[in-house]
């Protein structure tokens, strides 16, 4: 009989905290292409199913690396990293997590059908030591691996070969995939359901083995790619968070008394491209020779453009000019080294005359016009500037689906580009974008194929190079063989920008990931 | 009568394989499906083994016999975006296109009709002015300004109505639906609203020039003659006249409302075929755009059949197609 009351009490309050369930209703352009975390690298997929699953080593506030579902890591070796996995962790489904599903997920995620090889390109082996030790080795030195495999996150093993999901989807076979409509992570929020397009559910994980700073008991996430809509969703209270806030209405939603526009830079960069390999320009009116081979035709190009009138008009002020191909926040970011050549228009037309073409010329220029913010409209102001110096530029902006696979193929002159180095370290832009393209992946989005020998023979002495400082000593002086070669025309890093409510908190990340374990919401 | 009938399927089968052959054309001409399968980070080498898998590099018509074998089972493959079929998505997605294009559909007949009676029956007056006025404007203005201006008047300045999504549905097996619950008929006032007042003027002003006919007509001054009232005058005589034409246009009409839902859709992020479509442009995921083609060919092609049927068995003119021996 004395049971009762205890139950009632205890009811009651169950009762109270369900009808009090904090819900948090969040928006995006997009949706997220599937719940599986291997199956596309790209920011919005990892950064929605990052809270869900987790990697061995995840990143803080700061962008600092932390431990997750690893306590610690060393170096056994130069080739061999070990790490200690945390104990009593359990997977949604209440499955021990063990090394056993950190030598699997790294398989999964080398194999057919992962987007996630290019982290583990280098890795020779995956080995469990026990339990909960796994050592991974590596064909050559590879000291920024921890930060590499933040974007890995762990599966299960027994869940994945029970639901058939050991591969990741496989388009090429026309195979569905449970893993791309179910989850089963360690994260502090599981998936309840999933409707693609429509609209995705999680719940808080209470089984989770960290304290989380979030009240939030669930979150519903919705994709709504009409701008007017997203914009008005918010301000009539039928969302929480959303982004990305047009450009055109941030100043609207921050005089609502109500909401907050955050603005942050993005780690990604803005930057123009120029053929530097064929002999004789594709799209363009000098026949027989390449002018963007000679230096001074570059460096006319970097100083003819006013890059403060494209932030002030272009871009309302949500972006931070760059001199440098690495935003700040990004490992090897040179803070000293981050200083424009100055716009100046006569000297650009003087350097113009030097190599030759006192009366300029005709280019044509390759630009995405809904991949980055305002990216058609940046090009035009390019182009404006570069009418004055005398060169006319014929712009054709174009949708991403037919605009990357043309420069991919590098059938261009002059481009626009946006990079964002998913390790948040500089060798990634080095590598990807700066080194001479081989066919094994090098140089991959050097698309104008710009190539300097030293600076080749650095950027692999950085893959391997352990000591931190000289390491960042190579990667200065790489970066400045690259600004002094003018191989690409650096521009801004645009501006995040994301739309709240004010009863929420939250924590905005450079890479534009938004964890909900750091979102709380205020009562009113 | 059958040789009439075959002709017409014949005919719809050649159009069907028109469109599949334009459906088809677009895995040839728009964008590159391997880019976006593939993430930044992969090898020339996986992108040409990606392209040999998805049959990309075969000649064009094996390709082409091969799609349309595959069409005809209702295959249209994965989604290049989804990496889910694309029959159960459009299965998925079809209920919500088609309970918005209906619930619009009925919006615009049951207020069209009256409308457009009162405008004929009351010419010159201010009401009907006014009427007259705002389905000019319904014409004129495109979907989706209407839609955000409805969005901008109900929920952001008033906040009673939904500005996005489906809101609660309820599910009968494959079928969805948003009418069983109060949320759910919240979620689908603006949208249907939106889709509506084109056919809604439409109807509205069709009504109105056909009554203006029809009252003018010898058998409604015999009725008048005969002392009957007005009312049985304009609706058992007058307004039923007028209706023939006004139900096929309808008719007809319920085609271009399920494939113009497109705009209604993305403006209110309504999770229907339309949204599908326009997502699957800007991913250039073919598969689906493919599919949409040619489910759209297909509704305007049954309903365009089953119209000319419909003739066929009104109008007697039809069926004399050979000339006639005997006379």
């Amino acid at each position: 009989m004395k049971l009762l009351p205890v139950a009632l009490a205890v009811a009651l309050a169950l009762g109270s905290s369900l009808s009090h369930a904090v819900t948090l209703r969040v928006a995006n352009q997009g949706d997220v292409q599937s719940m599986d975390p291997h199956s596309l690298n790209e920011t919005l997929q990892l950064s929605f199913t990052g809270s869900v699953y987790e990697p061995l080593v995840g990143r803080d506030k700061k962008m600092g690396l932390v431990p997750l579902l690893a306590t610690k890591w060393t170096q056994t070796s130069p080739t061999v990293w070990r790490f200690e996995l945390r104990k009593g962790v359990k997977f949604h489904d209440g499955t021990p997590f063990t090394a056993d599903d950190v030598v699997f997920t790294f398989k999964r995620a080398a194999g057919e059908g992962s987007d996630m090889k290019g982290y583990t390109q280098s890795f020779k082996t995956v080995r469990k030591v026990d339990d909960h030790t796994v050592e991974i080795e590596t064909n050559s030195p590879y000291p920024i691996l921890p930060d590499v495999i933040s974007n890995v996150y762990i599966m299960s093993q027994k869940w994945a070969v029970d639901n058939k999901a050991e591969t990741p989807v496989d388009r090429r076979k026309g195979i569905e995939n449970t893993a791309s409509f179910k989850a089963n992570g360690t994260g502090p929020f599981r998936l309840r359901e999933r409707q693609p397009s429509v609209r995705t559910t999680l719940v808080r994980n209470f089984n989770y083995w960290d304290k989380v700073e979030s009240n939030v008991d669930d979150v519903i996430f919705t994709p709504i790619g009409n701008d007017a809509t997203r914009v008005a969703a918010l301000l009539s209270g039928e969302l929480d968070v959303m982004e990305p806030v047009p450009l055109q209405d941030v100043e609207r939603i921050k005089s609502a008394s109500a909401f907050t526009v955050l603005q942050g830079p993005e780690l990604r960069t803005i930057f123009l491209g120029m053929d530097q390999k064929r002999d004789e320009l594709q799209f363009s009116s000098v026949k027989g020779k390449n002018p963007f081979k000679d230096k001074r035709v570059r460096q006319a190009f970097y100083q003819a453009i006013d890059i403060d009138a494209i932030k002030a008009r272009v871009m309302r002020n949500a972006s931070t000019p760059t001199a440098l191909m690495v935003a700040p926040g990004v490992r090897g970011f040179q803070a000293d080294m981050n200083k424009r050549l100055p716009y100046d228009t006569e000297a650009a037309k003087k350097l113009l005359a030097e190599a030759g073409y006192p009366n300029g010329f005709e280019v044509g220029m390759n630009c995405p016009n809904d991949r980055y913010v305002n990216d058609a409209a940046i090009c035009q102001a390019v182009a404006a500037n570069l009418a004055r110096i005398g060169v006319k530029v014929n712009l054709q902006a174009e949708t991403k689906v037919s605009y990357f696979p043309k420069i991919l193929r590098r059938d261009t002159s002059f481009y626009l580009l946006g990079w964002t180095p998913s390790t948040g370290d500089s060798h990634d832009v080095l590598s990807a974008l700066m080194a001479t393209p081989t066919d094994k992946g090098q140089g991959q989005f050097n698309l104008g194929s710009y190539s300097n020998p030293r600076l080749d023979e650095l950027t692999l002495k950085i893959q391997s190079e352990t000591d931190e400082k000289k390491r960042n000593e190579m990667i200065r002086e790489a970066f400045r063989i690259h600004q002094d070669d003018v191989a690409h025309i650096p521009l801004h890093q645009q501006a995040l920008a994301w739309g709240f409510s004010n009863k929420v908190d939250l924590v905005q990340l450079p890479d534009n990931r938004m964890f909900f374990k750091w979102i709380t919401l205020k009562s009113k | 009568m059958l040789a009439f009938v075959l002709r017409r399927l014949l005919q719809a089968i050649l159009v069907m394989l028109t469109v599949a052959f334009i459906a088809f054309m677009l895995f040839q001409f728009v964008g590159d499906p391997v880019t976006n399968i593939v993430g930044q980070d992969a090898t020339p080498q996986e992108r040409e083994q990606l392209r040999a898998d998805l049959g990309l590099d075969q000649p064009f018509p094996v390709q082409y016999v091969r799609f349309v074998g595959n069409a005809l089972r209702g295959d249209f493959g994965l989604s290049l975006r989804q990496g889910r079929r694309v029959s159960a998505l459009i299965v998925e997605r079809l209920p919500a296109t088609l309970e918005l294009s209906l619930v619009a559909a009925l919006l615009a007949l049951f207020a069209g009709i009256p409308m457009g009676v009162y405008a004929a029956l009351k010419r010159g007056r201010f009401l009907s002015q006014a009427m007259m006025t705002l389905s000019l404007i319904g014409v004129s203005l495109p979907t989706f300004l209407i839609g955000i201006l409805l969005i901008l008047v109900f929920s952001v300045s008033f906040k009673v109505l939904p500005s996005f999504g489906r809101g609660e549905v309820s599910a009968f097996g494959p079928w969805t639906t948003g009418l069983t619950s109060l949320d759910g008929i919240q979620h689908l006032i603006l949208p249907s609203v939106t889709l509506a007042i084109f056919q809604l003027a439409l109807i509205m002003r069709l009504v109105r020039s056909e009554m203006l006919e029809v009252l003018r007509a010898d058998y409604v001054k015999f009725a008048r003659a005969r002392g009957l009232s007005d009312r049985a005058v304009y609706f058992r005589h007058a307004l039923k006249n007028t209706l023939v034409p006004v139900i096929t246009i309808t008719g007809l009409q319920l085609g271009s409302l399920i494939a113009f839902a497109i705009i209604t859709e993305t403006v209110f992020q309504w999770p229907g075929m339309g949204l599908l479509f326009i997502q699957a442009v800007t991913f250039g995921d073919i598969p689906v755009m493919a599919a949409y083609l040619c489910l759209i060919a297909l509704i305007f092609v049954v309903i365009n059949l089953a119209v000319d049927m419909l003739y066929f068995a009104v109008d007697p003119r039809l069926r004399v197609e050979k000339p006639a021996g005997g006379h």
